[in-house]
């Protein structure tokens, strides 16, 4: 079975200021699937997931290098639009950080911010998304509270309808359930293995169990080096680098 | 999550389960009927599908514990496949030894009337049936009752025996036939013995208890003193 792929990333340097974080990373992200980006901390998967949106732009001394094709565009291409690109590709962050508004106001920011007003689709959008992040049932009374009164798992997945409010066809997960305790991680989890159905996934980790779970296919990452991808299944059982067996045997990381 | 990867498993257990079974019957039938077509598809089709079977079970069972460290009777189940995996596979052996022999056999007069391979044959293959039921459903009834089976095939092997023993005493010049016979004989043995071992691990599985080594005493308390 041959996998559509949606993100190849080619030939990927990556440097702040004269430190090089990423070294000719090359890779292909296949669709509707769920891809693990693990590796010791500092390894820079951070670094490479944030490339996939262009947050790294923010950062001033941040200087990439390299291609990186989304559908066969490339995402670093001079007229790009930004706000559209992170409409495309949504991210998730490590920490939940919902904005201190009601639950409702949350999840419909990205369609409000496109200038839609119509209150019944805004309602609509609302919903469905709420639901597909298996939140609605725990919230759909209390829409209107503030959405910091909700627990830190509650929080998470009110990111992840915000995200998904604005339909896009990549989610981005940075750590996403580092903050959270084992019941809300399991729920996260098994949020993403529903998700993937519909959306390709990228997920960054460094607990390697959670990799293991959730993932399809791993890549492996180390001092910047793309050291291993491919089936989740395969390298945690037959990994082909000695790194790779030496990280999950936890020898170093 | 792991609740489908594991369902997944039992499925292919069961397909895999499905093939051996038809193979003993085939290896049978074909020594009945004559049928070389039978005897060969077993020998050159069936048995390199088995060992197909074997290697994918073994690959998925490593990855699944790999990728998520079952528990408790999850991971019971997966190292009971594990094992069954490799009971199947020496079946299918055993249906390729009973093949071969009736390739031999069928080309030759018969030494006796093969009313006692056919009683053995079908109750061996009934327990192989039985046992993956047993697994599959849970029925700790059914896999008990399965070994109790086993001590029948054991007694029509040693009439087998017996008669082949016979057999030779008397007449010299059948000597291998008899002995392919008793080959026969002593395979369907195993495949009986092989599904009681599957339900003794059926038994683990659902109870958590380990019934293999004080076999007599269980019986005895479920069913009266072995006869
Ligand atoms: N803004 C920055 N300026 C300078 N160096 C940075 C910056 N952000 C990250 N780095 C450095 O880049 C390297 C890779 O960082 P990155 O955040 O990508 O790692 P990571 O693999 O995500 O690690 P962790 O598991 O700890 O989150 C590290 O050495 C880090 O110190
Ligand atoms: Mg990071």
């Amino acid at each position: 079975m041959k996998q559509d792929v949606v993100i190849q990333i080619q030939g990927a340097n990556s440097f702040y200021g004269k430190k090089q974080i990423l070294k000719d990373v090359t890779l292909d992200i296949p669709a509707q699937t769920v891809t693990a980006l693990m590796g010791p901390s500092g390894c820079g998967k951070s670094t490479l997931i944030r490339c996939f949106n262009r947050m790294n732009d923010l950062i001033s001394n941040f200087r990439f290098e390299g291609k990186i094709l989304y559908k066969g565009v490339d995402l670093y291409a001079k007229d790009v639009d930004i706000t559209d690109l992170r409409r495309e590709i949504g991210m998730v962050f490590q920490k939940p950080n919902p904005f201190p508004k009601s639950i409702y106001e949350n999840v419909a920011y990205g369609v409000r911010i496109q200038g839609i007003t119509d209150r019944e689709f805004i309602d609509g959008v609302v919903e469905e998304s709420l639901k597909k992040a298996a939140l609605w049932e725990e919230v759909k009374d209390r829409l209107h509270e503030s959405a910091l009164s909700l627990s830190g798992g509650q929080q998470q997945r009110i990111c992840i309808a915000r995200a998904l409010a604005v339909k896009p066809h990549v989610i981005l997960f940075d750590e996403p359930c580092s903050a959270l305790d084992p019941i809300a991680t399991a729920k996260i989890e098994e949020l993403i293995t529903e998700l993937k159905r519909n959306y390709t996934i990228i997920v960054v980790t460094h607990n390697t169990a959670q990799a293991a779970r959730v993932s399809d296919f791993t890549a492996f990452l180390y001092l910047g080096d793309l050291i291993e991808f491919g089936p989740t299944a395969r390298i945690f059982t037959v990994p082909q680098d000695k790194r790779t067996e030496e990280y999950l045997t936890g020898k170093f990381g | 999550m792991l609740t489908e990867k594991m369902a997944e498993l039992k499925h292919r257990l069961i397909e895999y389960a499905t093939l051996v079974e038809g193979m003993i019957n085939k290896s049978i039938k074909g020594l009945l009927e004559k049928d070389e077509n039978l005897l060969e598809d077993v020998i050159e089709r069936e048995e390199p599908k088995a060992n197909n079977y074997d290697r994918e079970i073994d690959e998925t069972c490593t990855a699944l514990i790999a990728q998520f460290e079952p528990m408790a009777k999850d991971l019971r189940t997966v190292v009971t496949i594990l094992k069954m995996n490799k009971d199947l596979e020496r079946m299918a052996d055993h249906a390729v030894n009973i093949s071969e022999s009736s390739l031999f056999l069928i080309a030759r007069p018969l030494v006796k009337p093969l009313d006692d391979v056919r009683s053995m044959a079908k109750t061996a293959s009934m327990m192989l049936k039985d046992s993956i039921d047993a697994f599959v459903h849970e029925n700790v009834a059914l896999a008990r009752d399965v070994c109790n089976r086993d001590d029948f095939v054991d007694t029509v092997g040693e009439k087998i025996l017996d008669d082949m023993a016979g057999f030779i005493r008397e007449k010299r010049d059948g000597v291998r036939r008899s002995l392919h016979v008793m080959r026969i004989a002593h395979n369907l043995e195993r495949v009986a013995d092989i599904s009681t071992n599957i339900c003794e691990e059926v038994i683990y599985i659902v109870e958590g208890k380990d019934i293999k080594h004080h076999k007599d005493e269980e019986r005895e308390a479920e069913h009266g003193p072995a006869i």
